[in-house]
């Protein structure tokens, strides 16, 4: 029962995103086609599983005093191993380089470190491990929500196939600019807690 | 001249916040009130300015593929920039501790000032992304990486203290309670962002 709340919790209840407000920085930048998001999505979802796992198994030998420290560094080698994964695959799969930046910038999403400071820290591996990866997919579903909006209304396609465009739509060029990510969080955070209303600040 | 338009183009182009969101975890949580942004935006700029040019000239000296070449003629085939990430968050979390202790040493007010905000930094996008542009720019020299610390850095500033004062405005209008607090926060970034994006058109 408590492991089913760990995973389903960071989903909805308790998503990173529109709940905790961690993690902004890249949500917002990635957003542009589904792709994108999609890629960082498994980035940031098997970065934060395999840190929090090690930080885990690491918990009873790490001094309170350097633990930061220790965390940057566990949690750089993860985005490593992803980042190299990514190149490996660039001549049949090219990425943006812009989203390359992104990559590196998982080192400081907010998500990772805090799972493992509130989480992993205090818990054992297993549900630590299915913590983290729970997180991610939190963190992800609102990735591709918004890219799914963006892209559809921003480009009329989806995956770089044509949906609306072909309807006679007229792609609506704002929907591409940064600002217009923000606006959407900003609206799913309102859809949220019109429905959650235990949500709400007073 | 040139340096004078790289700084207006990370100020207000390229700003850090509104073009590419970065550090936008702290500027969301610590812009309820001008005086903590203030702080906030003061300790980011010192810490851009000093790890940019340190993590310029270790990209230059040891990153960059054939960098190691003043070693001698065996190294020059050594790329070493996937270390990039794990070396440039080494130095930013050195940087930030050896800042917060000579802070808290000879400027003690200041040091009660920023309070949690220093170690912080050290996990704040906006350094390390600063850093990471700087890599893929791959500016000419240590002067124009300077330079774009100190641009992006204010342009930082500018927007948080911009967005606490319009909060501390916020706080007292008639927004739907589903929205309230942070809901609306998110819209009105995107507002200035919009903004913002009239700088984009200038070329420099």
């Amino acid at each position: 029962m408590k492991l089913k709340e760990t995973i389903l919790n960071p989903i909805f209840k308790g998503n990173p995103i529109t709940v905790l407000i961690l993690g902004i920085c890249s949500s917002l930048a990635v957003t542009v086609e589904m792709k994108g998001a999609l890629v960082m999505a498994l980035s940031v979802t098997i970065v934060t599983g395999l840190s929090s796992l090690i930080c885990s198994l690491l918990r009873k030998t790490i001094p309170n005093r350097v633990r930061i420290i220790i965390q940057l560094v566990v949690v750089a080698l993860m985005v490593i191993l992803v980042d190299q994964f990514l190149k490996s695959f660039e001549a049949t799969y090219p990425i943006d380089k812009q989203l390359s930046v992104y990559i590196g910038l998982i080192i400081t999403n907010c998500i990772v470190m805090g799972r493992i400071e509130a989480f992993a820290l205090g818990n054992k591996p297993i549900p630590s491990l299915l913590d983290g990866l729970a997180n991610g997919v939190g963190y992800g579903l609102i990735l591709i929500i918004v890219a799914f909006f963006r892209e559809l209304l921003g480009s009329g396609t989806l995956f770089g196939i044509p949906v609306l465009s072909k309807l006679g739509y007229v792609n609506n060029g704002l929907m591409i600019l940064p600002p217009m990510a923000l606006i959407l969080i900003g609206c799913i955070i309102w859809v949220q807690r019109s429905i959650q209303k235990d949500l709400q600040e007073k | 001249m040139e340096y004078l338009s790289l700084f207006v183009k990370s100020i207000f182009v390229d700003n850090m916040i509104f073009a590419y969101f970065l550090g936008m975890c702290s500027y969301l949580a610590v812009s309820k009130n001008v005086k903590t942004a203030n702080g906030l935006g003061i300790a980011v700029i010192c810490v851009l300015l000093i790890t940019l040019p340190v993590n310029y000239w270790l990209n230059k000296f040891v990153l960059q593929p054939g960098a190691l070449s003043w070693l001698g003629p065996r190294f020059e085939n050594v790329d070493l920039s996937f270390l990039s990430f794990i070396l440039f968050i080494a130095v930013i979390a050195a940087i930030v501790q050896v800042v917060e202790m000579v802070v808290e040493k000879f400027l003690p007010s200041l040091y009660s000032s920023l309070g949690i905000f220093l170690p912080l930094i050290a996990v704040n996008c906006a350094i390390l992304g600063g850093s990471l542009f700087m890599q893929q720019r791959e500016f000419a020299n240590a002067g124009e990486a300077v330079v774009y610390a100190l641009g992006s850095g204010v342009g930082w500033y500018l927007a948080i203290v911009a967005l606490a004062a319009i909060r501390e405005k916020l706080a007292y209008s008639n927004v739907p309670a589903a929205l309230k607090g942070i809901g609306i926060t998110f819209i009105t970034v995107g507002l200035m962002g919009i903004a913002f994006m009239a700088f984009m058109g200038i070329s420099l």
